[in-house]
Parts: C-alpha cells; sequence; structure tokens
C-alpha cells in the first residue's frame, strides 16, 4: 500500500503494516520532550495519577532553559523541582542551566534523527520535521502519559503536500517560504492534518534555514510538518550522532490531500502584520511604518545561518535613534560561534543587545516586553495581540533581513530595496 | 449532564496566548490562572462569569501554544462548557484530557448572542440556543472512554492500576 511519511512513521510506531488516514492508532514513542513551562503541569499530573516511574530514562528529554537567568522566584522554584524529578527518574537529558532553547538544541546535540516519532509538549516540537522526524505537540497531560507508559492514541492525518519551486533572489529566505505558505493556507489550513514540504528550492536550503520552515507548520494548525531527508539532512546528522536512524519517504504514489505549489523564483521579502501570522503582505507595501523594537531571534531565526545575515546588514551600520534591537541566538554552541566568529562585535558596535541564549522576548515574559505603543518587527513565530507584553503592541513577523534592515532604517523596508 | 448558562461570545482563532499570558504559566492553579482567564486583552473576564456560563467562539479555537493552562484557565474561570465552529488540535485533546467539556457546533455558533442563556447536553448530543437545539457528531471511542474515567489523570490512574494488579509494573 502506497503511504506517505506520516502514515510510515505511524504504522512502524503502532507496530502496523500499514495505517489508514483517519484511523486512531496507539502509538510508542521515540522521545517524549517537554520544557520549563509544560514540564511542571505534566509532573503534577503524573504524580496525582499515582504514577512513579518513567517509562523509559533515555527516551526522555527535558529542556528547562528557556528563560535564563530566571525571572522570578517562580520560574526558578519551578525548574529546580524539574532537576530533582530527572535526577531521582535517572532521566539524563535534562538542561536548564544556559545550553539554549529546546527545539535548537534537542537537533544540535543529535537527539533529533530521521523517521523517530516524537511527542513534545510544545506546538513548536514540529521543527523537528526538518530532519524528517514526525513530532507532534501536545499537552503537559498528554505528555504526563507519555511518560507513564511510552505511548499515547493519534489519529492518522491526511497529508498536504507544500511544493516549492525556483530559486530565491537575493534577501529571500526560508522564513519567506513559509510566510508565503502561511499566507495561502491561513492559520487553519491545515488543522488535524500533517503538513510535508518538498520540492527543488528546499534542496539550496541548509538544515538550518529549513528549521524554520518546519517550525510555523503550526502556524496553520497542523499535527506537525515534515520534510524528506536528503544528503545534507543524513550530512548534519551524522556530525551529531553515531545512533541509527531511518530514512523515510512518501511513496511516489502516496495519496496527498492537496498540493500547494509556491514559486519562490520572483518573491520578494515578506511581513506579517498584526495580529495573525498569516496576515501576510511584501515588505515593501509597509514602508515607512515606524517602529521602536526589533527581534531577531527565537527558535525560528536564531540559527547560526540567521546571525549571519543579520550581520551582513548590520556590519558598519548603527541602529536607527529610538529603535531597541535585541538578537538572542537560540543556544550556547551558536552564541560561541557567533563570539568567536566575530559578529557579536558587529551586533554591540551597531547598538545592538546581545541577549544569552534562549527564546529572548518572544511569549512576552522575558527580555524585553512591549508597551501599549510599541511597534515590532520580529522574526518569531506568533503576532498575536498581546503576545510580547501590551495587547495594542503591534507586531510584525519578518525573515532576518527584513528584521535587520528595519532597525537600521527605523522604519519597515525591503531589503532589496535598500541593499545592494 | 447537562450545561447551563449565559454566552460569553468569541470569533475566529481565539489564541492561547489571548486566553492565558505566558507570563502567568509559572502557575498550575485552576483558581490563580481562572482569574488571569483572557486578563491582557479582555479585562474583566473572569469577574464576568457567573458559574455555568458558556463560551460560544469561531474557527480554530485555542490554536497558538501548546500550554495547557489555557483550557485550566477557562474552567478554573468557572465557565462550564466552550462550543466552538472548530478547536485546534492541541487544545480539543487537551480540553478533554483535563475535564473541561467541549463541543463543536457551527451551526450554534451561527445563532448565538452575547449575553444570551444556552445550554449544552454532551451525552444527548445537543445544543440549545434561544429555545432551538442544534445535534453535534459523538467523540471517537478513544476519547469518550478518557471523558467516562473523568479525563486522562483518572484514566491513567486505572490503568497503573490494572498493571499493578497484573503484575506488569511494579
Ligand atoms: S522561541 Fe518563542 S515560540 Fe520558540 S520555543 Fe521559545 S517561546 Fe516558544
Amino acid at each position: 500500500m502506497p503511504a506517505t511519511i506520516a502514515q510510515k512513521i505511524l504504522a512502524r510506531a503502532a507496530g502496523k503494516q500499514h495505517v489508514a488516514v483517519g484511523e486512531i492508532v496507539t502509538t510508542r514513542v521515540d522521545l517524549a520532550m517537554a520544557n520549563d513551562f509544560t514540564t511542571p503541569l505534566a509532573l503534577k499530573q503524573f504524580h496525582a495519577a499515582g504514577a512513579s516511574k518513567v517509562f523509559d530514562p533515555d527516551k526522555i528529554c527535558v529542556m528547562a532553559g528557556r528563560h535564563m537567568p530566571f525571572r522570578d522566584i517562580q520560574l526558578a522554584t519551578a525548574v529546580e523541582a524539574l532537576r530533582i524529578f530527572c535526577e531521582q527518574q535517572g532521566i539524563k537529558h535534562f538542561y536548564a542551566n544556559c545550553e539554549g532553547m529546546d527545539h535548537a538544541l534537542a537537533p544540535e546535540l543529535g537527539l533529533i534523527r530521521p523517521g523517530m516519532l516524537i511527542m513534545n509538549a510544545d506546538s513548536h516540537a514540529c521543527t523537528a520535521g526538518a530532519l524528517g522526524a514526525f513530532s507532534i505537540p501536545m499537552g503537559s497531560t498528554d505528555i504526563a502519559y507519555v511518560f507513564a507508559f511510552g505511548e499515547s492514541w493519534l489519529l492518522v492525518p491526511p497529508t498536504i503536500r507544500v511544493r516549492y519551486t525556483g530559486k530565491p533572489g537575493p534577501y529571500v529566505t526560508s522564513k519567506d517560504f513559509i510566510l508565503a505558505t502561511l499566507k495561502e493556507l491561513g492559520v487553519d489550513g491545515a488543522r488535524y492534518k500533517a503538513i510535508e514540504f518538498c520540492g527543488d528550492a528546499l534542496a539550496h536550503l541548509d538544515p538550518d534555514e529549513r528549521f524554520t520552515i518546519a517550525n510555523m507548520a503550526i502556524e496553520m494548525g497542523a499535527k506537525t510538518g515534515v520534510m524528506e531527508p536528503d544528503e545534507k539532512t543524513e550530512a548534519y546528522v551524522r556530525a551529531r550522532t553515531q545512533s541509527a536512524y531511518d530514512v523515510v519517504r512518501s511513496d511516489p504514489d502516496a495519496e496527498f490531500e492537496s498540493t500547494l505549489d509556491i514559486d519562490v523564483g520572483n518573491m520578494t521579502p515578506l511581513v506579517a502584520k498584526p495580529f495573525l501570522p498569516s496576515n501576510v503582505v511584501p515588505a515593501r507595501e509597509l514602508r515607512r511604518t515606524k517602529v521602536t523594537q526589533v527581534n531577531i531571534g527565537t527558535c525560528t531565526n536564531g540559527r547560526m545561518v540567521d546571525l549571519e545575515q543579520a550581520a551582513q546588514v548590520l556590519r558598519g551600520n548603527k541602529v536607527a535613534k529610538g529603535v531597541r534591537l535585541a538578537i538572542t541566538p537560540a543556544t550556547q554552541t551558536i552564541y560561541r560561534e557567533a563570539l568567536k566568529s566575530g559578529l557579536l562585535e558587529i551586533f554591540v558596535d551597531a547598538g545592538a543587545t546581545v541577549n544569552p541564549p534562549g527564546c529572548g522576548p518572544c511569549a512576552g515574559i522575558h527580555m524585553g516586553a512591549l508597551t501599549a505603543n510599541d511597534v515590532c518587527v520580529a522574526t518569531h513565530n506568533r503576532n498575536f495581540r498581546g503576545r510580547m507584553g501590551h495587547r495594542d503592541a503591534q507586531i510584525y513577523l519578518s525573515g532576518v533581513y527584513v528584521a535587520a534592515a528595519t532597525a537600521v532604517a527605523g522604519a519597515i523596508v525591503d531589503p532589496q530595496e535598500v541593499l545592494q | 449532564m447537562i450545561f447551563t448558562g449565559r454566552i460569553h461570545k468569541f470569533g475566529d482563532h481565539v489564541d492561547t496566548d489571548v486566553i492565558i499570558p505566558a507570563t502567568l504559566l509559572s502557575n498550575t492553579d485552576p483558581q490563580v490562572l481562572g482569574r488571569g482567564c483572557f486578563s491582557e486583552v479582555f479585562p474583566g473576564f473572569a469577574d464576568r462569569v457567573k458559574p455555568g456560563d458558556l463560551i460560544f467562539a469561531g474557527e480554530n479555537f485555542g490554536c497558538g501554544s501548546s500550554r495547557e493552562h489555557a483550557p485550566i484557565a477557562i474552567k478554573g474561570a468557572g465557565i462550564s462548557c466552550v462550543v466552538a465552529a472548530s478547536f485546534s488540535r492541541i487544545f480539543y485533546r487537551s480540553a478533554i484530557n483535563i475535564g473541561l467539556p467541549i463541543a463543536i457546533c457551527p451551526a450554534a455558533i451561527a445563532h448565538a448572542e452575547a449575553g444570551a442563556e444556552a445550554s449544552a447536553d454532551l451525552g444527548a448530543g445537543k445544543i440549545t440556543v434561544a429555545g432551538k437545539s442544534y445535534s453535534i457528531p459523538p467523540f471517537p471511542p478513544e476519547l469518550i472512554a478518557i471523558l467516562d474515567s473523568g479525563g486522562l489523570v483518572p484514566f491513567m490512574e486505572q490503568r497503573l492500576k490494572r498493571e499493578r494488579q497484573s503484575g506488569v509494573r511494579a
């Protein structure tokens, strides 16, 4: 029976030959993950149910270092309890120092491999799909159940295929690929479905750029997003782990619910306007929109390739008067690399703040909240009302080139128009 | 179980940042989260809710982050049931897991007015607004088993007990 990546990975995890779209199956997980905000609630439920031992400490990973150094006593106390739990249970994959934020850190450590079935108590679990894993976001109680039994029920989703073709022009990045997709599918166009990203344009991208695309599958309501692994994926994974993996591809005659073709060849840099990530227009339509804050980083755009793009724009330039620019490397490894290659100096010289590794101001709780009068361009994945502070703060989403050029200009600009 | 109360009406794509801001997430107490429910974007919401009231909302309710604090906050605020044209996937699962009753009923949403009386009878599968009833689709059997247990925690408790009795688990 022809099958999609989603069907193949779920069938294997359910111990079946084949699973049909719409079927409900019980699947074993290869990895269960949770973070600073979702693990405390998961443990509360785990204990409330009378569970005492996790199913397999080696298949659990708790990454609780999103907001380091700690913002307040409550968070510090909550993470302290997680450390004690992980010690008692023998969970070695516990990170809550300065290592960085989970969606960038887990792939970096080789914990994410092609063909895995992952359940993660965080909506951006889908980021791991860039390496060909099927990584499903769940709530805390679902994860508590997975911690205890190593399995959960799932509906086998239909798959929407998103095919990127063409060669992107200057300053058009993978963020623009996914913003263009959001514009087409809307914030619920993939609800309960899987998205398979493919097409020859992906071959031009390194895994670090592909994460940006997979990361925002959830913004269309998808169960997850996934990409077929290629040589670049395998090189990335092999450089990080000895563990075996399983490259899973959709059969040529697999059934997709629909196919969306996106030509990236004649695309210009894009921006999502407040307050939905699907509110997408070309950046040049917004020129002269004055901003007060620019944020570069997060699980969407906080990797080395992103910092290099930022440096390309900021080198020898200054952040405009009245604009605060903060740059947040996603992990400590990225931070160190940016330090060694001189990028941090470029940022500081330009007048930016470099945040410690983590999520930065993305969720409005740490490192840069917005007031009612602020207008912010961020490389994040969400611009919901109130997401970064006051409900009236205006949040625009973009790729790194647009964000950095905007910080210099003091107003939204299309980098194609101002950079050579 | 029949839930009866006044309608609090919302539009499409109500996201979890709006339901409960991330600043309140280091808490897991339903009472505290209930007071924070919609506090940033619709200040005073929790004060306006009378126990038993219902939320009626458009498409994709609960989209965005996976924070289970969102359904907990709604329940903690005293809302008895959320009726929506559709739900985001994570919110749908989590609501059932933590025991917040939900129903998908686009027809009822189209006729619901803020402040009006409504009732939801999930056992009989119907939503009543202004004297008119609308039917709702049944839940899949996997979810009925969880609902019947009173949520995923008691469901888990029962499975742990069975496994301990049969010696599968220490
Ligand atoms: S960077 Fe933002 S979206 Fe990503 S994990 Fe952190 S808070 Fe969530």
